[in-house]
């Protein structure tokens, strides 16, 4: 069966992660953001989307990878998450793109880590790969309580 | 028990509303079963509809409906639980049902009572139709109304028989042989008793009307057409769009004022007005009468008092004053506890009251009015009242107070201790209360809400319980403070007062315990927080700047905020958190600020805790909270506001007379006569210099160019009151040191430790003279 599906996609550290485009509401450039003292370090803070509040995550953050330089502004990928709705900051939007289901398969073993347990897993486009994120699973903030760690407090009273 | 008339009314028309959608619903799950569609979904459906008309109208004493009903639910009970199936003729006489309860509910909503029609018949054929055996009943009537047999051309031919007699129509209740045959629905709609009709288009007709029901009577003013239910979350979403109006609004003020075109002016006045309107009528959408949760009570009370063998007169007064919905429900569970309570064990026995010298029956009563912009709920029995020795003693035996400390404690601070954890009066557990479980249930969700509840009783007289809620939970009055770039909003119910020292003050101001942070207030000692540190912000404060400290109530008890800037007050609107932020205590929820920037609203409650400053020992809170309680509960504790006037001098006006407080451009400002008034949400709103009638002000003739206005209410009518400052909002034990001569103040009052005189607002409108309510008027 010949089953395709349409991704929006994003770039974040050089990977290539894609998201079912019904989950996005919409994406929005660099937004005034408000910072959510002792919130768990993937919480970028809060933006005001049409007078709703949305949280903003930290993708690069909450997949481990290094965070985006200071000089360059992330975007924002709103989707909504059961009755609200969350912005999720990447370093660029892509297209979106029609995959054809046999060209999926799951994650190999050896990705490991958050990565492994962020994504679906991957479609095999003509010379790059497409991650699937698990949005679900995304949106949750992993150990909530965790503060953010001094490096990056200090990171951020230096910027 | 004393049902209010325009409760009664309240619940008559919920009724009717609810009746009529299910009515509707039901016919439709009808033709589904019928048709063959409907599986178990469909007969809980039917029962449902069926048994929550029976349980309403019971309620209300509606016996006529209620046991049509009943009869009806039998039935529908058999078929649910699959003991009999569902047949042609059953549908039949369930439409019938449907048809002779919707025409009991119409007549209850033109004449105010069910009507007379009789429904005999109808219910023995809905009693027949429960024996599982029964193939056929009353073959005329059955068929005359089997709508859904197949062929339908015998529909039609029998039920002309079945069209009454012009003579019957007119006097239905009259004649009940006949009404027997007639559909009730027959009876009396204007349908059918419109005999001019050709007998073959008529029985047509009458068959449309019970299949679609679509000829249903044309009740003029129906309560079921001049209202619909509409989604809470579309509400929601209605508001957040008027709160981003309101931005753009204010943005195009902000533009149109530095222009000089006349017409984006004028547009841009108007469009101020639209949106303000707009505003409040959205709000308004969300507000519901508190009737709505006090229905159940005059129920709740007489059941309890039969079983408890007690004789209680319960009067509810204030059923039309209005909430948020959200707070409605939240109060729903707190209110039956504390109504159960005071039934359980505030009012006596009869012959307990009988000994002790008061009337057989006790009374209970609830009030409920607005106080002050907020709600205040009074739940006042005539019964035993705290006996504080008892509990005091049982205080001590739980270990919630030492014996030395119960020894120490005033008849009022005993009060308190209701709302402690685990305790409990009673003497034996019934299975109404005295469980443990309850006071302080009630008020963790009280305060949840951002209200209080203050208990004051009198041994052998009674006890009165005081619940003060705020109006909404979406809108409320916050103060901005800020930490670095961060704004912050903190609710204004938790605020207390304003301190603030000059650096060189706080050196020697704030004390170290231990490394604690303390500040002496008036003599006690007040617990501080940095909110940098709570939150963790890292900030080089200036130690030459000055120190804002906060302070406020959180359970009771006060401590300070240290905050870096205190910037403004300000409406806001109260948006929850998304869930990767709800394990944060500190924040109560977010808000959007005039600028579109986000602000966070500290939880004064969670910031407290965190902070170490309130999860001390529970006795001492204990007790500070029940001073704190009973000083609030003082009547001459009032909320007031503190302005500068001229140069130097402090006046205070209540708070409670204030609409709110705004600045003016002065360039706004226009002249009616000799009289300066400013154009104020499409009145004229005349505006008095305070310091033209007090003396000691300096009457200067210019207006300074941002003119802080102090909206004073009065007679339904408003005044700017103008001041130069608006200072402080001082929740303050007023205590009128000295009763002045002077003319325009009615005393003093030592606020924060300053001397501040306390405007006669009266006294200074009659000094304005009659003037200025004209020019309300003209408006």
């Amino acid at each position: 069966m010949n089953d395709s599906r349409q991704y929006c996609t994003f770039h974040l550290d050089g990977l290539f992660f894609g998201i079912e485009v019904f989950q996005i509401q919409e994406v929005l450039l660099g937004q005034q953001m408000t910072r959510v003292p002792l919130a768990a370090s993937t919480v970028s803070g809060l933006i005001n989307l049409r007078g709703q509040i949305v949280t903003a995550l930290d993708l690069r953050r909450r997949l481990g990878l290094a965070p985006l330089p200071e000089d360059r502004e992330p975007m924002n990928v709103v989707v909504r998450d059961e009755d609200s709705l969350v912005s999720l900051l990447v370093d660029e939007i892509g297209d979106v793109v029609n995959v054809d289901e046999s060209t999926f398969e799951a994650p190999p073993e050896n990705v490991k880590g958050v990565a492994r347990e962020l994504t679906t897993g991957v479609y095999k486009l003509d010379g790059r790969l497409l991650l699937i994120l698990d949005l679900a699973k995304a949106l949750q903030t992993p150990g909530a309580n965790a503060r953010r760690s001094p490096e990056h407090e200090e990171a951020r009273a230096a910027a | 028990m004393g049902m209010n008339e325009d409760l009664q009314k309240q619940l008559i028309n919920d009724l009717l509303i609810e009746s009529f959608e299910g009515l509707d619903r039901f016919d439709q799950y009808l033709l589904d079963l019928e048709k063959g569609d409907g599986g178990t979904e469909t007969l809980n459906g039917i029962f449902r509809v069926i048994h929550t008309i029976k349980g309403t109208s019971g309620c209300i004493a509606l016996t006529r409906i209620e046991k049509l009903a009943h009869v009806g639910e039998n039935l529908l009970s058999l078929l649910r639980d699959g003991k009999i199936t569902v047949k042609p003729m059953m549908i039949t006489a369930l439409l019938r049902l449907s048809d002779g309860l919707r025409d009991m509910l119409r007549t209850l909503e033109r004449d105010g009572n069910e009507g007379s029609t009789d429904y005999t018949e109808l219910k023995d054929l809905l009693t027949k139709l429960q024996d599982p055996d029964v193939v056929f009943v009353d073959e005329t009537r059955g068929s005359s109304w089997g709508l859904f047999d197949d062929d339908e051309e015998i529909v039609a031919t029998p039920s002309v028989e079945d069209v009454p007699e012009p003579e019957t129509i007119a006097r239905p209740a009259l004649t009940p042989t006949t009404a027997e045959d007639a559909p009730p629905l027959a009876t009396i709609t204007p349908i059918t008793s419109a005999p001019s009709a050709s007998p073959a288009a008529e029985p047509a007709e009458t068959v449309a009307a019970v299949a679609t029901d679509a000829a249903r009577a044309p009740a003029r003013g129906s309560v079921a057409d001049s209202a619909i239910r509409v989604d809470v979350g579309q509400l929601d979403r209605l508001m957040n769009l008027v709160g981003e109006l309101v931005l753009a609004r204010n943005q195009i003020v902000q533009h149109s004022s530095d222009r000089t075109s006349d017409g984006l002016a004028k547009a841009s006045q108007r469009l101020n007005i639209i949106t303000t309107e707009l505003q409040e009528s959205v709000m308004k959408t969300r507000m519901q009468p508190i009737g709505n949760v006090w229905s159940k009570f005059p129920r709740i009370v007489r059941d309890l008092a039969s079983e408890l063998g007690k004789d209680i007169h319960f009067v509810m007064e204030g059923n039309e004053t209005e909430l948020d919905r959200t707070i409605i429900e939240a109060i729903k569970d707190p209110l039956t506890h504390i109504v159960r309570n005071s039934v359980d064990h505030g009012i006596e026995t009869p012959d307990a009251r009988k000994q002790s010298g008061k009337s057989a029956h006790g009374s209970l009563l609830m009030r409920a009015f607005h106080e002050g912009g907020q709600v205040i709920i009074e739940i006042v029995d005539d019964g035993r009242g705290i006996q504080v020795d008892k509990v005091v003693k049982k205080a001590v035996e739980r270990g919630v107070l030492t014996a030395d400390r119960a020894s120490r404690l005033s008849p009022r601070d005993a009060f308190g201790l209701i709302f402690a954890p685990g305790f409990s009066t009673a003497e034996k557990v019934t299975n109404v209360s005295g469980r443990g479980v309850g006071m302080d249930v009630v008020k963790t969700n009280i305060e949840k809400i951002g209200g209080s509840v203050d208990v004051n009783s009198e041994s052998g007289r009674g006890t009165t319980i005081r619940i003060k809620i705020p109006l909404t939970l979406a809108i409320i009055p916050a103060l901005i403070v800020s930490s670095g770039p961060e704004r912050f909003a903190i609710p204004q119910v938790s605020l207390l007062e304003l301190v603030r020292l000059e650096a060189e003050q706080a050196r020697t101001a704030i004390e170290l315990i231990c490394d604690a942070p303390v500040y002496r207030l008036r003599g006690e000692l007040l617990p501080l927080v940095y909110l940098n540190r709570a939150l963790e912000v890292k900030a080089r404060p200036d130690p030459q700047a000055p120190v804002n400290i906060v302070v406020l109530q959180a359970d009771g008890r006060p401590f300070g905020l240290v905050v870096e800037r205190v910037s403004d007050t300000a409406e806001i609107v109260v948006k929850p958190l998304g869930k990767q932020l709800k394990n944060l205590s500190h924040f109560a929820g977010a808000t959007i600020m005039g600028d579109g920037q986000v602000a966070l609203i500290l939880d004064v409650l969670g910031l407290a805790q965190a902070s170490g400053v309130i999860s001390e020992v529970r006795e001492q809170t204990l007790m500070d909270q029940t001073d704190a309680k009973t000083t609030a509960a003082a009547d001459d504790r009032r909320t007031l506001v503190v302005l500068r006037v001229g140069e130097k001098r402090r006046v205070a006006v209540p708070l409670s007379s204030v609409a709110r407080l705004e600045e003016i451009q002065s360039k706004d400002i226009e002249h009616a006569g000799t009289r300066a008034v400013v154009q104020y949400r499409g009145q004229l709103l005349p505006l008095l210099r305070i310091e033209d009638y007090i003396a000691g002000g300096s009457a200067v003739s210019e207006w300074p160019e941002l003119v802080r206005v102090v909206v004073y209410n009065y007679e339904g009518r408003s005044v700017g009151l103008v001041a130069n400052q608006i200072e402080d909002i001082v929740d303050e034990r007023i205590s009128v040191e000295r009763t002045s001569g002077e003319a325009g103040i009615s005393g003093s009052v030592v606020l924060q430790g300053r001397v501040t005189d306390v405007l006669d607002v009266n006294a200074i409108l009659s000094m304005a003279g009659p003037d200025v309510a004209e020019t309300a008027l003209a408006a």
